[in-house]
């Protein structure tokens, strides 16, 4: 059996990878994968605390379902976030997040 | 080493490559495909924990609709490859250090705190569908109907910001 730590483990990489990943990226739609990446690895990290929950607890299957309203509300953020980058690449005729400074002195 | 533990190490793997792949490649469709390759890992993982009804949503939301919406908006801008700009000194320099210094306290965190965290003792039984369900209707019910709001302000608020504007 695979020690529920190892699970924890693999996720906090997976979240530390989505940051890299987040910060060194300039690509915005890359960027958003990133965002995409750190919710999987936060998933991950909740289906395995659901797997440890002992049965008599009545909460195992607790933790699977906030697993699918993660999942609901990433694929909500997919749908808004890839709107606002195709208005972004609209006017700013760039897919760079450094174009992006109207607002920077 | 246990069937088990070298499907997790097998998966893990595949999970973490597909995840470094997405920070080198170039191109954002390659990082995208890379994404993939990570989901259905993941999903593979959750089939390991039991966890059939997140595995098939997994495959079927996240490595379908959400990365076919990526992909279908990497090709409609016809994003090509990055272009590099100079990086701030805050992220040259301290970027790495910051982002390893994150993981190595969130493990460590987890492997401590969570040492108190017991071993799943059957190995692997699937968790029941029928019971998620009677869940999500039951006890968490009230979340479960606010989500359909979200969603339906979600495909407004798509609409409105991706519609062409009226001269």
């Amino acid at each position: 059996m695979v020690p529920t730590q190892y699970y924890l483990i693999l996720s906090a990489i997976l979240f530390g990878l989505g940051v890299v990943a987040f910060v060194f990226r300039r690509n915005i739609i890359t960027i958003f994968m990133s965002i995409e990446l750190m919710l999987n690895a936060v998933n991950l990290s909740f289906v395995a605390f659901s797997q440890a929950m002992p049965a008599t607890s009545g909460h195992k299957l607790d933790g699977q379902i906030f697993v699918l309203f993660v999942i609901v509300v990433a694929a909500a953020e997919a749908a808004v976030g890839l709107g606002i980058i195709i208005l972004t690449a609209r006017n700013r005729q760039s897919l760079n997040v450094e174009r992006v400074n109207l607002l920077k002195l | 080493m246990s069937a088990p533990l070298i499907i997790f190490f097998v998966l893990a793997a595949l999970a973490v490559i597909g995840a470094v792949s997405l920070i080198l490649q170039k191109h954002p469709i390659h990082s995208a495909l890379s994404l993939i390759v990570v989901m259905v890992a993941l999903a593979g993982l959750y089939l390991l924990m039991g966890a059939e009804f997140v595995a098939a949503v997994q495959i079927i939301v996240y490595g379908g609709a959400i990365m076919v919406l990526f992909v279908l908006v990497i090709m409609l801008l016809n994003a090509g490859e990055e272009e590099r700009t100079d990086f701030s000194k805050l992220a040259k320099f301290g970027g790495l250090p910051l982002a390893l210094a994150l993981t190595g306290l969130l493990a460590a965190t987890m492997t401590t705190h969570g040492a108190s965290v017991p071993n799943p003792e059957t190995a692997g039984a699937l968790a029941p569908t029928g019971q998620i369900s009677n869940l999500l209707f039951t006890t968490f019910v009230y979340p479960f109907e606010l989500t359909s709001f979200l969603i339906l302000v979600a495909i407004m608020g798509a609409l409105v910001l991706a519609q062409r504007e009226k001269s």
